[in-house]
């Protein structure tokens, strides 16, 4: 049987360091069966995080050889396995404990988006009708399985650490799923603008790259938000009416 | 590592344990009922077991047949379910399931539509009409971001990735809740009016499972040693359908929707052998052709199902059948085959990927396989329980004061077998039902001043026990413990059951007993996976134990518990359902209890659907 070498970030909130283990590899292992190997046989305390291990609840989220991945759904055979596979926590975040971090701050800017709010129903009975197209386009944001590993990549976030300005990628995905649902009457541009910070990003792209559920984060849920928003912040015409009283701001 | 530190006491009118719907549904219902409410989970907000729950929810919507009312899918559910179901659960489910529903809609839930606007509905195995709310295949996904994303503007406190080990108790009524929190693995005291336990299942203690790690049994452990009685134990869900191939990927869920948009299950000389075996009882509705089951799936009325969506337990028996009889496909399942439906549609590989978007990605990233192309590979995996903790009907309240249950912990709903598509409605429509009552016990009742110091001593004794034993020796590991215990559930007490293997079971189960009572840990509290394992081997050992002793007791086969030694129904045990509790003793005890027979109504409409 093959064995490959996994160099695993192992540490807590002050320091931590990379350390080597082997173990023995199968047909159709992913890398996060092979944490599980090495916890259950070598390092029973070593600390991740996981649940479906099928792509869906967006737990397991890390960096293998340098790019943030879902560990459940990165098949070894993918991998160079003849280097050490390098797995790191997400840097975005600060570490907690080897490949878990602190993520809370994610669950913090999700509150501050203008939650749902509906038109009145359609129908007497209460309900709405919608069309299967309408509901379409919201349905790709909607996909989302919040691994955070957009968040991770993006550089505002990643190298400016600008969370208190910025709310990232994801939230800009959630409010885009909002904004675009054939329900919701809130107005979320002018927040966009302010608190969470759009004009931060420059469309990079690296988010959609990474996005394991293959929402088309930069070109379908930013930009259309960047368009509403400079629709409403940057008309001129409705710059000229604000500037003289009329319009609202 | 003795001493447990400083403690954190921390006060809820209600606490809620689990977040995944039941417990979201549970909190939402609570909070808007004025109350202060807490919820704790074992991972982070979002990431439960509902999140996997691919075909839809069960709602007599009837926006696509409109024959479908609350009373077929109640006569469906209690046919599912062997009529050992508790009648008045089953009625309230059904009555209550659309409402529930079109609430998810007002919380900004987005279901695919029919042609005029409405909420779509699919059909599903054993349920008359189409009948399952639905988004593509990932409809639990979609539930569990809508009540999370309500939730959080509910004035809900949340406590991720905290772990519950004991209920705290008071002159015989629940109080509080005594657990750690992984981060530090801090210990913290809840302190409750009322709780809700909505922890999910038990799929852990197999070896085979569509579970995720966190479903070790812990509502169905807590309840009884807080004094509460489980029932239908017996009666665990291995759903037909889970991977096979790689072996990492084993167990992994592969949704009935499969089979609900046409998908046909062939053994490895081609032949679609759920054709052999159709049991009486839904003989009538079931189609004796192809033809006729390919036009139900495409949504004829005047076809009958084909017999690839009858009940899960009887679809998981046939190709345990087909496998077992060396009929299998390569690596020991069979094939499940939706890309034949080129030969009935056009486009039918960009269909697929709409209708099952999910699965295709799941095949194609996991087993290299394009389902649009070639079959699966699927067989039997260990996927809910339908036994639990014992409820009332209207309440879900627990034999124990101030202890409620909801969704898939507690049990009544779904009798011997529970159809697809019904946890996600059961977990709406008596999530909510638990938050309303236990926010108005809460009320009521109030909270006591202070919680026994010798409860929370004797639960952090406990819980740092594993801490001060010497590790690595042998067998002493709580993974291989968990290992071992999931194996012998697996082999012993799994699908087919025999007397002679369930006593083995029972013997291999006190051994496990022994080591748990060895199991050590390496490291420190924070974050560390070893203590967690080896704390959850409580539960898990528990609901096993439950499981085993009430399988032995049930000397006939029915719905999803099948006993080779017993191939028949018994009809007096149809009336009978076995009650687990912990005895004066400290053992656990098993006693019979008579199943309520349905009010003369609901009998009328049990006789209308048969």
């Amino acid at each position: 049987m093959a064995t490959a070498t996994f160099r695993i970030w192992r540490g807590d909130r002050t320091s931590g360091a990379l350390r080597d283990y082997s173990t023995d590899v199968t047909d159709g292992m992913v890398v996060l069966d092979a944490v599980h190997q090495i916890q259950a046989a070598q390092a029973p305390d070593l600390a991740v995080r996981w649940n479906c291990k099928a792509g869906r609840c967006g737990s397991c989220s890390a960096e293998v050889n340098g790019m943030p991945r879902l560990m459940c759904m990165t098949r070894l055979e993918d991998l160079p396995l003849g280097a050490p596979v390098t797995i790191e926590p997400m840097k975005a975040f600060p570490p907690v404990r080897d490949l878990v971090t602190d993520v809370s701050w994610n669950y913090r800017a999700k509150a501050s988006i203008t939650p749902f709010t509906p038109r009145p129903p359609d129908a007497a009975d209460g309900t709405w009708r919608m069309d299967q197209g309408d509901v379409d386009r919201a349905m790709e944001f909607r996909k989302c399985i919040e691994c955070f590993l957009c968040q991770d990549v993006c550089h505002v976030l990643r190298e400016h650490h600008l969370h208190d300005r910025f709310v990232g990628p994801r939230f800009l995905v959630h409010a885009a799923a909002l904004e675009m649902h054939p329900l919701d009457v809130a107005d979320r541009r002018e927040a966009l603008r302010g608190d969470h910070g759009i004009g931060y990003c420059n469309i990079t792209k690296c988010c959609t790259t990474v996005c394991p559920e293959h929402i088309t984060i930069t070109d379908n849920a930013i930009i259309p938000l960047k368009e509403r928003v400079a629709d409403v912040a940057y008309d001129p015409i409705r710059a000229l009416l604000r500037l003289v009283g009329l319009g609202r701001r | 590592m003795s001493g447990g530190g400083p403690i954190d006491t921390i006060e809820h009118d209600v606490l809620v344990i689990g977040a995944g719907g039941a417990g979201l549904r549970a909190a939402i219902a609570a909070s808007a009922a004025g109350v202060s409410v807490g919820v704790v989970c074992k991972s982070l907000l979002g990431k439960a077991h509902t999140v996997m729950a691919e075909g839809g929810v069960a709602a007599a919507l009837a926006n696509v047949d409109d024959r479908d009312s609350w009373t077929v899918h109640f006569a469906d559910t209690m046919r599912g379910g062997q009529h050992l179901n508790d009648p008045r659960m089953a009625e309230l489910h059904a009555r209550e399931a659309p409402e529930r529903v079109r609430e998810l809609e007002a919380w900004g839930a987005l279901f695919d539509r029919t042609k005029d606007g409405r909420i779509l509905q699919r059909n599903f195995g054993g349920h008359r009409y189409p009948r399952l709310a639905h988004v593509g295949d990932r409809t639990g996904l979609e539930m569990i971001r809508t009540l999370q994303d309500h939730g959080i503007h509910a004035g809900i406190t949340f406590h991720m990735e905290c772990t519950v080990t004991r209920l705290l108790t008071d002159g015989g009524r629940v109080v509080g809740a005594f657990g750690y929190e992984r981060e530090r693995g801090r210990f913290r005291v809840y302190r409750a009016g009322a709780v809700v336990l909505a922890t999910g299942g038990i799929g852990r203690a197999y070896s085979i499972t569509s579970n995720s790690w966190e479903y070790t049994g812990d509502g169905q452990a807590l309840a009884y040693e807080a004094g509460a009685e489980l029932i239908d134990m017996e009666f665990v869900q291995f759903h037909p359908t889970g991977m096979v191939w790689p072996p990492s990927v084993r167990g992994i869920l592969v949704t009935e929707g499969v089979r609900g948009e046409g998908g046909i299950l062939l053994n490895k000389d081609g032949r679609r052998f759920m054709f052999d075996d159709i049991p009486p009882a839904y003989q009538n509705q079931t189609a004796d052709n192809e033809d006729e089951g390919w036009r139900y799936t495409q949504g004829d009325k005047g076809a009958r199902r084909p017999p690839e969506l009858l009940t899960r337990d009887h679809v998981a028996r046939c190709i345990n059948r087909e496998i077992k009889a060396g009929r299998g496909s390569p690596h020991g399942g069979v094939f499940l085959d939706i890309a034949w439906i080129k030969q009935r549609i056009k486009n039918a590989p960009e269909h697929i990927k709409k209708k099952l978007p999910g699965m295709y990605h799941q095949f194609m990233e996991l087993a290299g396989v394009d389902i649009t192309q070639e079959p699966m590979e699927v067989g039997p995996t260990t996927h809910y329980m339908m036994g639990g903790v014992r409820v009332d009907a209207e309440s879900q309240m627990s034999t124990v004061p101030g202890l409620y249950a909801a969704g898939e912990c507690a049990a009544g709903l779904h009798g011997a077998n529970r159809l697809g598509g019904n946890s996600l409605s059961d977990l709406l429509v008596f999530g909510k039902r638990a938050g309303d009552d236990a926010a108005r016990f809460a009320r009521e009742q109030g909270r006591v001043r202070t919680v026994a110091p010798a409860q929370v001593d004797a639960a952090a004794r406990e819980a740092l026990a594993p801490f001060d034993r010497t590790p690595a020796g042998d067998g002493n590991n709580p993974y291989q413990v968990q290992h071992t215990l999931q194996g012998m559930m697996q082999d012993l007490v799994g699908i087919v059951r025999t007397k002679q293997e369930m006593e083995r079971a029972l013997e291999g189960l006190a051994a496990l007993r022994a080591r748990e009572a060895r199991v050590a840990v390496t490291g420190n509290r924070e974050y560390n996976p070893g203590w967690h394992t080896a704390l959850d081997l409580s539960s898990l050992l528990c609901v096993s134990e439950a499981v085993t002793r009430s399988a032995l007791a049930r000397t006939e086969s029915r719905g999803a518990h099948f006993r080779e030694d017993h191939p028949e129904k018994d009809v007096a045990l149809g009336h009978v359902r076995h009650v687990v509790k912990r005895g004066p003793d400290g053992a656990m005890q098993l006693e019979r209890a008579p199943v309520t027979p349905p009010s003369p109504e609901l009998l009328r409409i049990i006789e209308e659907q048969r």
